[in-house]
């Protein structure tokens, strides 16, 4: 149990510095990348906190639940940007 | 657990650390994707693969097993959007500023 919470806390350790990112990133396609990855580290979150409390077998089903959205909502911002992104930028810019 | 399990998943949270500095200290969007979409992939694959490991054959490290096929295929397809999308709205790439480094 004790080796799940240390990779638990170390996950949430990372998530943080990306955090950083997140908050501070120079363009709308940093905060969208950073956004992602916090994403990503947050299915393993998900997977290594089903072991602390000893029932994987439902927290596997919201990790993989949380994969497909992460996957369609950064989908989903890339096409919206790849259309409409040169007005923000202009705008940020201006 | 295992000594095994340990050691794999200890390498996967190695890889997410790896991403992590990669996100802070590379200098542009493209270097950063660079970081993100192959590290992340391989960490968190290896963590689920940790986690199986320690689990054993059954129904929950088949839907682990799932996890990493799914993200194995979503998270460079992700990049590659974010990517193109940069690219066609005029992002430029990163150059060493003059005068010196």
């Amino acid at each position: 149990m004790t080796e799940f919470t240390l990779a638990a806390g170390a996950i949430i350790g990372i998530s943080a510095v990306i955090f950083w990112r997140l908050i501070n990133g120079k363009t709308v396609y940093n905060r969208l990348l950073a956004s992602g990855a916090v994403g990503t580290n947050a299915i393993a979150l998900m997977a290594v906190t089903g072991f602390i409390f000893e029932r994987p077998d439902m927290f596997v089903d919201l990790a993989l639940t949380y994969a497909l959205l992460n996957f369609i909502g950064v989908v989903a911002a890339g096409k919206y940007l790849e259309r409409h992104g040169r007005d923000e930028e202009e705008a940020e810019r201006s | 657990m295992s000594i095994v399990a340990i050691i794999v998943l200890a390498s996967g949270l190695f890889f997410l650390a790896v991403t992590a500095i990669g996100l802070i200290r590379l200098p542009d969007f493209f270097t950063r994707v660079h970081a993100v979409s192959k590290s992340e992939t391989l960490g968190i694959a290896l963590v689920l693969l940790g986690l199986m490991i320690h689990e054993g054959f059954s129904q929950v490290s088949l839907k682990l097993a799932l996890v990493v096929v799914f993200v194995a295929i979503a998270n460079p397809v992700g990049a590659h959007v974010l990517t193109r999308a940069a690219v066609r709205t005029g992002l430029l790439p990163w150059r060493r500023p003059k005068g010196g480094d």
